[in-house]
């Protein structure tokens, strides 16, 4: 070696706009998605659903089926017994919460249209398919539960037995907690001397619909019985069977190999998995499930879906006194895995970025004959967004000023950090001045609102409108301690191992489980910056519950804040193995080590060596001190003390054509704050996507069900998903307060978008349209809603949506028969 | 999405085709582009035990000049008629309208006779066909037929073209010069329009000398708005004339419910569309 080596100047990776690494085989799809697993002498499942919503199953001849062509089994519920297991709800959110038993396959009675009857077994998924039509079910039909607000009164009951439709009802006072005051008394107050604003906003019914549908495999030929599934949970999974099954935990293997999106909708344990492991135990061979995309739509768990009764008190000034929170949440048919705690994860939501005196929040849950509702991106904190700001534009055009500026009077200034809010959580860091500004600036605001006006003015056919959101939320999910005062069933540690290997590669196992967020792509650049390798040679393996043997998977925008953060613990402690090493090796004292750049030197010489030579070293074990353990490989399990708070200030601005009701975005600003960004590119794809979908609910998606509980929608013929020719260009930009709950500074932003997006596209509707006397326009807005709106129905916020597909494939139109393609 | 098991024939002649389509009658299913057809299989809304596939007879792909009409074999995907020159230069109002029709990959496997003989009242080629005056010329077992388009819409998903006969072709009359726009109303761009009005018009000195106006889902199948264009008929080309002659839009229409607007709204949009797509096609 000659003369003093300068470290080599390393590019830092953090920061960089890396390619997903994972796209390549993503994309083009050559890679393990769980239908492309085949194994040898495996058999296909195909699902036998009710068309009713509520009905007694009197009898299933399973004979015919049966007897069809390469059909190995056919099975009930009966027929499974106790076998096939109950699924659970992990979160009970009142002692006394009423749930009925949710078995897989219904027995009995069935409670919603697309519940599974019977399961045909089949050596090809073909012939199952052909053999499910032959399965002869009677149902004696019972009225339905299906209207929300209908249900909640117990006049019609989902599951007679339980008595009521009502599961449980939650509530949080600030003034019963201590964080605040008391809500009635500020209310009282305002209305004698102030302003008490009433109103009732629907949450539609959504439907996650991920672009992966649902696929089980299960091999029970092993000593591991070994589950294969397209989902976001497989360790909650693999919990789940153990707790309901009997199978030990032990002799259970969960993986999830390429999962393609889940958006929460599959945060779920579904009864496909629980039918495919029972199935495949019965009959001893491997069995493959995937559902249909019809089969999604209708039976997958739905999102959303509450009416919100809202009072907020405010002075004269626009000082706001109090928020009430009185809300009705849809659970379906069945209290599902997070069930009732969706609508309480918005709970400390409602009053979001601002400082409100006093605030009490109610949910009642209802069961209903609906397809059973949970987690859909955002969960609960979209619901309470798009509540609180509705209102603060409300208050504004009561006032008079201008929405931004009612928020501000209201907001937390950034001085004012760490703030405890009214419904107890501390808001680690923020601010919402800067994010304001920075989004005004790219928005042109004054410019907009002068054109506002002057189209106003003119009495323009297009009428022009701008929304704000100035929105936060709780993520990173999290805080076991929280988790467990909420009762909810688990904790929300992560967990990460990093193991140095003999060639200078690294293997970093985290317990997230991806399912299309850049992972692999994100935790490479984490480790490669945090031990000096090449960012090629960070292998991140996760999803396998042999390989990943601890983790709480990924949902809430947790996968980075917490297991980011137990990654860098555990590489950490890999660094301070190898230092020990190290000194050893170099003759020096580890106090005169220096690690950077992948290389321990000796401060003041040129001695040094880079970590792969120690890993090597390690492995060879030949010259190790007295006494250490041959082995760099670290774990590190991280529990944060805090959820994390990303917030960002939106703006959208919308051209409503008042003679048709059509709507068309003209300009989009988001400037969001999500702290220190490890890839800008995973954020933007995160950003857009999640803009997309929470526009899609102000604009397009929702689930319609007939006045029989047929789901209508049942199709994306009528389930209005958007594509890149319906969206604009959006202008995205960040302002960086590094969060404080963890060493990365890092926020979550996996939700933020859809959060955010959709009280901004909301507010730019009703601001267009607010000088012809529209005060609401109902989720999603329609141009048939915006337009029924501008016509006098402007109060209610336009009619129902009419319960009835386009006829493009409905076989009871006439003519059906002879439907196309069809040149005769 | 798995179609229960059926057989599947791909003649390579026309006559062919209808020997196969006599032979197997009822049970018989004729594809052309699939686009509609494949799902409605997959879903299993239909079982057919024979599939009659159109797509190896050449002679039903291109588009030919004929005289005074353009020609479109029955199998030329949408993109080609979309592309094509002489749609472009003689029915201008088919090009708009394959323009924006559902998404690109559709538009590239779907084909131009196949749409029309689904005939779907919210397809877009219905309503410029019945604009145009397009003739649909259909082969049987006693040879070729021509139908006229005010003929061959029957109801939903009905047509003119009996069981043992075939759409071989489609004739566009030229209407070269004319102006065409298609107003197409959507709420996400690869859906089927609520509500769509063709409209072509020629125009002489500034005054409307001949209108042509057909209609997308405002009734079991696409419809003519004769009221409007007899209205149109020697009135100059503005906006407040237009507007009166659009008011006549939803005269015999009978538009759906659905999930995108009721009835009521349909006419509305009808109206309103009318008078946008005249104008566009007057100017």
């Amino acid at each position: 070696m000659t003369a003093v080596q300068d470290a080599p100047e390393v590019a830092k990776e953090i920061g960089r706009d890396r390619r997903r690494k994972e796209d390549q085989r993503l994309i083009t799809g050559r890679t393990r998605w769980t239908d492309n697993i085949t194994l040898p002498g495996m058999l296909h499942l195909a699902m036998v659903r009710s068309p009713f919503a509520h009905a007694t199953i009197t009898s299933i001849d399973t004979s015919a089926a049966k007897a069809a062509t390469n059909v190995v089994d056919v099975v009930t519920g009966e027929d499974l017994g106790e076998a096939q297991g109950v699924l659970i709800n992990a979160w009970p959110i009142t002692p006394d919460q009423k749930a009925p038993t949710h078995l897989p396959v219904a027995t009995g009675r069935v409670a919603f249209a697309g519940e599974i009857v019977a399961v045909v077994v089949a050596r090809t998924a073909a012939e199952a398919r052909d053999a499910a039509e032959l399965v002869d079910v009677e149902y004696d039909v019972l009225p339905a539960a299906l209207d929300l607000r209908e249900s909640a009164e117990d006049t019609v009951l989902a599951h007679p037995d339980l008595g009521t439709n009502k599961s449980a009802l939650w509530v949080f006072d600030s003034n019963e907690a201590g964080t605040g005051g008391d809500v009635e008394a500020a209310i009282a107050e305002a209305r004698a001397d102030g302003i008490v604003l009433e109103r009732e906003y629907r949450q539609q019914r959504l439907i996650p619909a991920f672009m992966e549908p649902r696929s089980t495999v299960v091999d029970p030929t092993g000593e591991q019985l070994t589950v294969w599934s397209a989902t976001q949970i497989p360790h909650i999974l693999r919990f789940a069977l153990a707790a309901t099954t009997g199978i030990p935990e032990s002799k259970l293997r969960v993986i999830a190999p390429d999962v393609g999106g889940g958006f929460g909708g599959k945060l779920q344990t579904t009864p496909e998995e629980w039918i495919t492991v029972a199935v495949a135990r019965r009959v001893g061979r491997p069995v493959k499930y995937t559902e249909t995309r019809s089969e999604s739509l209708m039976a997958a768990h739905h999102g959303r879906d509450q009416w919100q009764r809202l009072t907020l008190a405010a002075d004269r000034e626009g000082n706001v006194k109090a928020l009430k929170v009185d809300l009705l949440a849809d659970l379906g048919a069945y209290v599902s895995l997070v069930g009732g705690g969706v609508p309480v994860l918005g709970a400390f939501m409602f009053n979001a970025i601002y400082k409100f005196p006093a605030y009490r929040f109610a949910v009642q849950t209802v069961l209903t004959n609906k397809t059973w509702t949970d987690a859909y991106r955002g969960a609960g904190r979209p619901e309470a967004t798009f509540a609180i700001e509705r209102l603060m534009d409300e208050l504004a055009a009561e006032l008079g000023v201008d929405p931004l500026e009612v928020r501000e009077r209201n907001w937390i200034k950034h001085e004012e950090f760490p703030f405890t809010t009214v419904a107890g959580l501390e808001y680690d860091s923020g601010n919402y001045e800067a994010a304001t500004a920075r989004a005004k600036e790219m928005f042109g605001y004054d410019e907009l609102r002068a054109e506002q006006r002057r189209r106003r003015d003119s009495g323009d056919p297009v009428q022009l409108g701008i929304g704000v959101s100035t929105f936060t939320e709780m993520c990173g999910l999290a805080p076991s301690r929280v988790l467990g005062s909420l009762d909810y069933g688990a904790g929300g540690w992560e967990h990460a191992s990093v193991r140095m290997l003999a060639t200078g590669t690294v293997e970093v196992v985290t317990g997230a489980s991806a399912h299309g967020q850049g992972h692999e792509t994100a935790f490479s650049q984490i480790v490669a910056d945090r031990l000096g390798v090449p960012f090629e040679d960070v292998e991140v393996l996760h999803g396998d519950t042999q390989v990943a043997h601890k983790g709480l998977d990924t949902y809430g925008s947790r996968s980075l804040v917490v297991g980011g953060e137990a990654l860098v613990k555990a590489t950490d402690k890999v660094v301070e193995k190898a230092k020990v090493v190290a000194a050893h090796l170099l003759e020096a004292s580890a106090d005169d080590l220096e690690f950077g750049g992948g290389r321990f030197t000796v401060r003041g010489t040129d001695q040094g060596m880079a970590i792969q030579e120690i890993a090597s070293a390690v492995f060879a074990a030949h010259d190790l001190p007295d006494g250490m353990e041959p082995s760099l490989d670290s774990d590190a399990t991280y529990d944060p003390v805090n959820f994390n708070y990303p917030h960002g200030t939106h703006l959208c601005a919308m051209e409503v054509d008042t003679e048709t009701g059509a709507l068309t975005m003209r300009k989009y600003v988001c400037v969001d704050d999500i702290g220190n960004v490890i890839n800008p590119l995973i954020v933007a794809g995160q950003v857009h996507g999640g803009l997309v979908q929470g526009i899609a609910q102000a604009l397009w998606e929702e689930a319609v069900y007939d006045e029989s509980g047929t789901l209508v929608s049942g199709s994306f013929v009528d389930y209005l998903l958007p594509t890149a020719a319906d969206t604009i260009s959006f202008e995205v930009d960040h302002t960086t307060t590094p969060s404080l709950t963890n060493t990365l500074g890092t926020k979550g932003v996996g939700e933020a978008g859809t959060i955010a997006s959709t009280p901004a596209v909301v507010n730019a509707v009703v601001d267009a349209l607010r000088p012809l006397g529209v005060t609401d326009v109902q989720m999603p807005c329609t141009p048939e809603r915006v337009w029924k709106a501008i016509n006098g129905d402007g109060a209610s916020g336009g009619p129902a949506t009419e319960a009835a597909a386009m006829p493009h494939f409905d076989p009871a139109e006439p003519g059906a028969d002879s439907t196309e393609g069809d040149a005769r | 999405m798995i179609p229960a098991a059926f057989d599947y024939v791909a003649p390579t002649s026309v006559e062919d085709a209808l020997a196969a389509l006599a032979q197997h009658g009822d049970d018989a299913k004729i594809i052309a582009g699939g686009q509609s057809l494949l799902p409605v299989l997959r879903m299993r809304l239909n079982a057919p035990e024979m599939v009659i596939d159109l797509g190896r007879i050449e002679s039903l792909r291109g588009v030919r000049d004929d005289g005074d009409a353009i020609v479109v074999g029955a199998m030329t995907p949408h993109s080609v008629v979309g592309s094509d020159p002489l749609v472009a230069q003689h029915a201008a109002l088919v090009a708009k309208a394959v323009e924006h029709l559902a998404d690109a990959q559709v538009r590239h496997r779907g084909t131009f006779g196949g749409a029309l003989a689904h005939a779907d009242p919210a397809g877009d080629l219905g309503a410029p066909a019945l604009a145009l005056g397009a003739e649909f010329v259909v082969a049987g077992p006693g040879g070729s037929r021509t139908v006229a388009a005010d003929d061959f819409f029957v109801d939903l998903f009905e047509t003119a073209i009996g069981e043992d006969e075939i759409l071989t072709e489609v004739r566009l009359p030229k209407r070269t010069g004319w102006g065409a726009h298609y107003e197409k109303f959507v709420r996400v761009a690869h859906q089927w329009p609520i509500v769509a009005v063709a409209a072509t018009v020629r125009v002489e000195g500034g005054v409307i000398a001949e209108a042509r106006i057909g209609l997308t889902n405002m009734g079991s199948t696409p419809l003519r708005a004769r009221a409007v264009e007899e209205a149109l008929a020697g009135q100059p080309a503005t906006e407040d004339a237009v507007r009166a002659a659009a008011e006549h839009a939803t005269e015999g229409t009978n538009p759906p419910s659905d999930l995108n607007g009721d009835a009521d709204y349909r006419r509305h949009l009808a109206r309103v569309l009318t008078r946008r797509a005249i104008l566009a096609a007057a100017s």
